[in-house]
């Protein structure tokens, strides 16, 4: 019998195994943040303990950064959380992109765009979006603070084995529909909790012919689904992304690797606890309408009346009343105040483009008030040498430094209460971006469309497809 | 952290599913460097009216919920962010116990790492307790050696929990010390695999 990637991954990974125990797997690479690991050092310093892999850990400053001023933070606890991740580094010898590196970015965007993300690997960080990681062919996904301390002495976590759900998505997608489209779709069809328990591989026709970029924002919503993590086996569009990043292997040595990573693709015979089909002609441009992400409908769609499968009655009337809407309201109908593009889920440099291609030459709608912020310092420098960042400003959209920004709202950058946000980012929970905000979850193309209209638009109508650069 | 093995608490009931760990914990109180002192904050934004009062239709502000250390709550509990700041608040507090049908996988982490033990029940059995709860002066009893929750008259339900993590909670050991003991095992691996710096 064939064994999946994820078997593969796993088994290459125990350290030690025995009966009544979870595995005690090895972890290939850590990454670190100013949010979530300065209790975890805390706890090394009360032992006594060290960093036992300072060459296997990563940090960066993401989650509270200012994006505009961002060597004057007002806001004094984030500000001491942040040095207290310098002192931490330096400390205990871990190599940090902090503000001023030329790396600095979303924790989820610097680890692939600097090649240390690769196929094969397990990859943790104390935060729930590490399954973007996924992408590569690696088992990535997100831990507490607890386990964090765990792995900076250890450099292992004990793991019960998750079960493994093969996602297959066939077929080819419509013009207009998205990466984002696609996850959204399955997240709303099959629950929030679908992948509870589970790591799931991406399968299929669409995820083949999806780039390392678009592969990363599905791989990063399988926590919106429940499972810890998702991810891709990896290809030729996997190996030709590494080469030539920093951290990748180079040569001779990258030939070598490419070998060794094209064997963990999963056997054709290979058996899963659970399988799931859908056929790619079914998922449309997806807007959400309520408060958690399994809350959302095509954009030709309506919000629903009464319960389903997967939201119940209480449920339902509890987010419309939060998000100000009403059952069976057509999408279109709902209107837009503010637009962020942004987050590890879209704002790489693909996202920039295709949003810029929707707005080039049109101005932002007066009652929208538009945001870009780049996943990464690079990213920036990327879209600026494309001439993105003028597309942006001269149709009225915020040019930002990276960082999370108002995907979380942990920095600054928050929508006021009882205002409606399109956001390329990935939870759309009550407050996430800012207390009473109103998010709703889309594409970047969606995003950019909806600043232009003050309202969500299906991007099928207003585009035509020689001229836009859509999906 | 505190050994768990028959305890005995009243319960508050929060009948919503797929709680979130941003309810649980609002970003705005992810900023503290330290582990304590999130209780205050622990679903601040169901808890307080802006002006910082008590909504009084706030399923934990009900005088019955006063006291509770049990925290019996809908499906898919603990979802969303990875912030080990949810259990911490929750512990914080008062709560030692958290009863659902069903629990995030990373929160279930998380809560387990700090002595509180999450118990998965029937859909039945929660919204049994959930009824039971409302009743002032009622509690329950989790017998963790014998995996069982007693509830008033003659409740008794059975709950799975990993021999591992049974182990832990009941003597209150610090994992990392255990793993520690596997060094060299670590070491051997470490032998075998490929180079890597991030430096």
């Amino acid at each position: 019998m064939g064994k999946s990637i994820i078997e593969k991954i796993w088994e290459q990974h125990i350290v030690h195994q025995e009966e009544n125990k979870p595995d005690l797997l090895y972890i290939d690479l850590h990454f670190i943040h100013e949010v979530t690991s300065p209790q975890a050092f805390e706890g090394l310093r009360m032992k006594g303990r060290k960093v036992r892999r300072p060459d296997r850990t990563f940090a960066t400053m993401d989650h509270n950064v200012p994006t505009i001023n961002r060597y004057f933070i007002q806001d004094e606890i984030a500000l001491k959380q942040l040095t207290a991740l310098e002192t931490n580094c330096r400390d205990f010898g871990i190599e940090l992109a902090d503000l001023k590196s030329p790396d600095q970015g979303i924790v989820h965007v610097i680890g692939p765009e600097m090649g240390l993300t690769q196929p094969g690997m397990t990859i943790v960080c104390g935060d729930s979006h590490t399954s973007t990681h996924g992408a590569f062919g690696s088992i990535a996904f997100g831990i507490g603070t607890s386990e964090v301390e765990h792995v900076f002495a250890t450099q292992t976590l004990w793991q019960t084995k998750p079960k493994t759900l093969k996602l297959e998505v066939n077929g080819k997608l419509q013009f207009g529909v998205t990466a984002k489209d696609v996850i959204l779709y399955v997240i709303a069809k099959y629950g929030v909790n679908f992948g509870n328990g589970y790591i799931v591989e991406y399968c299929g026709e669409v995820f083949r012919n999806m780039s390392m970029e678009e592969r990363m924002t599905v791989c990063n919503m399988s926590i919106e689904g429940g499972a810890r993590a998702g991810l891709v086996s990896p290809d030729e569009t996997t190996f030709s992304y590494l080469k030539g990043r920093k951290f990748a292997p180079k040569g001779k040595e990258l030939e070598e690797c490419v070998e060794k990573w094209k064997l963990l693709a999963s056997d054709e015979d290979a058996v899963y606890d659970r399988e799931i089909t859908i056929d790619a002609q079914q998922i449309s441009p997806m807007v959400s309408w309520g408060t958690n992400p399994g809350m959302a409908s095509a954009v030709d769609g309506n919000i629903p009346v009464g319960s389903s499968d997967t939201i119940d009655e209480k449920e339902l009337q509890r987010a419309l009343e939060y998000m100000g809407l009403e059952e069976g309201m057509q999408i279109t109908d709902i209107p837009v105040q503010h637009v962020f593009i942004g987050s590890c889920t879209n704002s790489r440099i693909e996202d920039l483009r295709k949003a810029a291609g929707v707005i080039t030459g049109k101005q932002v709608h007066q009652a929208v008030r538009a945001m870009v912020v780049p996943g990464s310092q690079k990213v920036k420098k990327q879209a600026e040498e494309e001439g993105l960042d003028e597309i942006f400003k001269s149709a009225g959209f915020e040019w930002r430094d990276s960082g999370c920004s108002m995907c979380l709202g942990m920095n600054p950058d928050a929508v006021p209460a009882g205002e409606h946000c399109a956001s390329t980012s990935n939870r759309n929970f009550e407050g996430r971006q800012g207390a009473g905000a109103r998010t709703h979850l889309v594409s970047p193309e969606m995003a950019a469309a909806a600043a232009l209209y003050g309202k969500f638009v299906d991007i099928r109508n207003i585009a035509n497809q020689s001229e836009m650069q859509l999906h | 952290m505190e050994p768990i093995t028959v305890y005995r608490g009243k319960p508050a009931v929060l009948d919503r599913n797929n709680v979130d760990t941003d309810q649980i914990i609002p970003k705005q109180f992810l900023k503290r460097i330290e582990r304590t002192g999130f209780g205050e904050f622990l679903f601040y934004n169901w808890r307080y009216k802006e002006n910082g009062e008590l909504r009084e239709d706030f399923e934990l502000n009900q005088p019955e919920a006063a006291g509770a250390s049990i925290l019996v709550a809908g499906e898919n509990f603990g979802c969303g962010s990875s912030r080990e700041h949810a259990p911490w608040s929750l512990q914080d507090y008062g709560f030692q116990i958290v009863i659902a049908p069903s629990f995030a996988d990373i929160f279930k982490n998380n809560c387990l790492k700090n002595g509180i033990l999450p118990i998965a029940l029937s859909a039945e059995n929660v919204s049994y307790l959930m009824k039971e709860a409302k009743n002032t002066d009622v509690e329950f009893t989790i017998d963790l050696p014998n995996q069982k929750v007693f509830g008033p008259a003659d409740f008794v339900a059975e709950f799975e929990i990993h021999p591992y993590w049974k182990e832990m909670l009941v003597n209150g050991w610090d994992e990392i010390s255990i793993t520690l003991q596997y060094d060299e095992q670590i070491s051997k691996y470490e032998n075998t695999i490929d180079v890597m710096s991030t430096k």
